[in-house]
């Protein structure tokens, strides 16, 4: 890691957003707003059966009950949900078994983004979905995955081709009436990922989303959903960013994992969504669920995420321990700079015996920041001999930013270990000057200290998004200490 | 190599170096001493440019540069090298990567090429050597977990590494069993050279029997009171400071 480590603080010298291009593709945009003739005209653009169409206004009748969530700590602007575009999707519409079908403007995207949709080109074997607004234009490696009886696919071809198992799990681990977002991600969700990994099957390779935001005033509503059989393996991974506007932009992304028995996942995000200027102006607002059910007995779900992205971070991807002696994990980096807000934990739900859970949260906040952990251990009358460990760190870089941590506990079976470790340390000088003593200036010494700190859920990122990641800390520091 | 002239310098509004002058020369060894306060200490953080404190007057040369006018960052990689009283630990950051990430800097600012990887490790192996190193430090994190003398010996480890012009070596001595006082000094002879220059801060003539000084100084209230050759020291340690104190007060 050592030679990693040197080329990208050699890297580092750009200060801005780098990924806040725009690019000039020709849209099929939905006129703003929200209507049950948006939702049904989104169902209808994308050939849906009936019963995604029922089920999608059954989602926007009940949104239009509920209440933006407010218990977070977090100063949310008003959102005008009639200002936004629902549905956007590029007009060549791209054939998915030939690359030369992609319209260049978009391959030249994601050239620019470095994300390999050239199947040759890639040598670390990791199997693409691309998706550009509202639509998934490209996934790769399909028919490798294929002849091990893989499914990795759009949400969209999803509905249409494995209606079945889409009708069984959709909405299984994340009801539609769940919460306020993920409501309105199930009334106009318009594309994602779907991953099926049959009996006994272990992906051969890491499967990959790219998610970006293209056309102004757009929404993102993505919804993902992994299924994961009996003894099988899988290691999904996601990546987001977003071109630099003025305006705040809405994603608000479901994802749904179900492992059954003995089965694996893992989930790995590197979120890099634009997260304003440095005046706190424009970014993403990110708002997602994301839940994995450990349906079977021993399964394992395991969530990493590195936050650097986002004027708004509302995210809590959690575990409900179902089947007995699973496992569910949370590795968490969040870091805030600037005017960043990021409320950001998990959820274990302990129901079956011997379920086991670990959380590791490592905030670091910078500038004007405010970072929150919040993180919810609940475990049931039945879930004998639970065991869950907690270690939420927090690091200060400055005195104008703010680190929270909100723990909540629900024990409800006596023979439950609970354990919660927190610490909040600042960025000592004494160390920022042990590094400058030895020939190394500031900016890169407090790159090295905090990717220091964060290396153990550095170290859960498989080794292609660990550079990524150590790279998106140290640039999303530029500028923080000085 | 080094011209220090009327050195005076504050912490919270308290003058601590009250006009120091000091002169060394490459192949020179220099050891200063004096008792508790004296200043010592002080002396070796301002010359590595620790913002904590702050210069009201004076200068100080080094290479024929002006020291106070660099940041810290450059006065390590023009050559000074500073062997913490205190070493600083920085959890999950592995030696390795620090001292290659350290030694890549020094160099690119020289202008010399970057060591690959391969001829990297070859250098660690050779300097682990030749101060005596335990293999498994340099591959856990920057002084974390490290005992006092694991500290000490890390910090001369790295001074073997980085190959400084001058060395300063703050009270390296305190706290180190026989042992590891001799597994540091000889680390600090074997680095000698007459193009290089060290500065020994101590309280103790006891690493003085180890390494041998060309001159002693003697520091007291932030002023160098006395300075000799390396008998100072004996006597020092016979009579202890007050004798320097009645001598200054008388």
């Amino acid at each position: 890691m050592a030679s990693e480590q040197d080329k990208l603080l050699e890297e580092v010298t750009n200060r801005e957003y780098q990924y806040g291009f725009h690019s000039d593709i020709e849209m099929d945009v939905l006129p703003k707003g929200l209507s049950e003739e948006v939702v049904a005209e989104i169902s209808r653009r994308k050939g849906e059966p009936e019963f995604m169409l029922e089920y999608r206004l059954k989602a926007y009748r009940n949104w239009l009950k509920m209440k933006v969530p407010d218990w977070a700590h977090l100063k949310i602007n008003e959102i005008d949900f009639q200002d936004i575009i629902y549905y956007a999707a590029p007009k060549k519409k791209p054939r998915l078994d030939s690359m030369d079908d992609v319209d260049p403007e978009l391959r030249a995207t994601f050239d620019k983004l470095g994300i390999p949709l050239d199947e040759q080109k890639i040598l670390s074997g990791i199997a693409v979905d691309a998706i550009i607004d509202s639509v998934s234009v490209k996934t790769t490696f399909r028919e490798t995955l294929a002849e091990k009886g893989i499914i990795f696919c759009s949400m969209s071809e999803a509905i249409k081709e494995h209606s079945d198992l889409v009708k069984k799990y959709l909405g299984s681990v994340v009801p539609p009436e769940d919460n306020y977002f993920a409501a309105l991600n199930t009334a106009v969700f318009s594309d994602g990922s779907f991953v099926y990994i049959p009996k006994g099957v272990r992906c051969p390779m890491e499967l990959s989303s790219y998610f970006r935001i293209n056309t102004m005033n757009t929404g993102q509503f993505e919804r993902t959903l992994i299924i994961a059989e009996e003894d099988s393996y899988v290691s999904y991974l996601e990546g987001c960013t977003a071109p630099m506007r003025d305006e705040n932009q809405l994603h608000a992304a479901v994802v749904e994992i179900v492992a059954l028995e003995r089965a694996e996942v893992k989930y790995s995000t590197v979120q890099n969504w634009y997260p304003g200027d440095k005046e706190g102006k424009g970014g993403i607002y990110n708002f997602v669920t994301k839940r994995g059910l450990c349906k079977g007995d021993y399964s394992k779900i395991s969530w990493t995420q590195v936050e650097t992205g986002s004027a708004i971070t509302w995210k809590y991807p959690s575990c409900v321990l179902m089947g007995n002696n699973s496992v569910g994990e949370f590795y968490s980096v969040a870091l805030t700079n600037n005017f960043q807000q990021a409320d950001t934990g998990t959820k274990m739900i302990h129901l079956g015996k011997n379920t086991r859970s670990l959380i590791v949260s490592k905030g670091i906040s910078a500038g004007r920041s405010q970072n929150s952990y919040r993180g919810l251990v609940k475990v049931s009358k039945n879930a004998d001999n639970a065991r869950n460990f907690s270690q939420c760190d927090s690091m200060l870089l400055g005195d104008k930013c703010g680190a929270h941590t909100f723990p909540y506990l629900e024990i409800n079976n006596n023979t439950a270990k609970v354990e919660h470790e927190a610490t909040t340390s600042k960025i000592g000088e004494d160390q920022i000057f042990y590094c400058n003593q030895r020939g190394i200036n500031t900016e890169d010494a407090v790159g090295l200290i905090v990717n220091g700190y964060v290396k153990e859920v550095i170290n859960q990122l498989p080794m292609e998004f660990a550079v990524e990641a150590q790279k998106l800390l140290q640039i999303s520091l530029e500028g923080s200490v000085g | 190599m080094l011209k220090i002239r009327n050195l005076r310098a504050v912490i919270d509004g308290k003058e601590i170096l009250r006009g120091i002058n000091l002169d060394i020369k490459a192949g020179e060894i220099h050891a200063i001493m004096g008792p508790n306060g004296s200043g010592k200490s002080t002396l070796a953080a301002v010359l590595a440019g620790n913002e904590a404190f702050e210069v009201i007057e004076g200068s100080v040369e080094f290479n024929g540069k002006d020291l106070l006018d660099m940041s810290p960052e450059d006065r390590a990689r023009e050559g000074l090298f500073l062997s913490f009283q205190y070493p600083v630990e920085i959890p999950g950051v592995s030696m390795t990567n620090f001292l290659r990430t350290a030694l890549n800097e020094q160099k690119k600012y020289r202008g010399e090429e970057i060591l690959s990887a391969s001829d990297f490790l070859k250098l660690m192996r050779d300097r682990k050597k030749l101060v005596d190193m335990d293999s498994d430090l340099t591959n856990r994190s920057v002084n974390e977990g490290f005992s006092g003398g694991e500290k000490k010996k890390n910090e001369i480890f790295q001074m073997a590494m980085l190959n400084p012009g001058l060395a300063i070596l703050d009270e390296t001595d305190s706290g180190l069993d026989i042992d590891a006082l001799r597994v540091v000094a000889n680390g600090v002879n074997k680095l000698r050279r007459p193009d290089n220059a060290t500065i020994l801060i101590t309280h103790y003539q006891r690493l003085l029997d180890y390494i041998v000084p060309d001159k002693v100084h003697v520091l007291f209230k932030g002023q160098i009171v006395k300075s000799a050759g390396k008998e100072l020291a004996v006597e020092l340690e016979k009579n202890g400071y007050d004798w320097i104190k009645q001598e200054m007060e008388a």
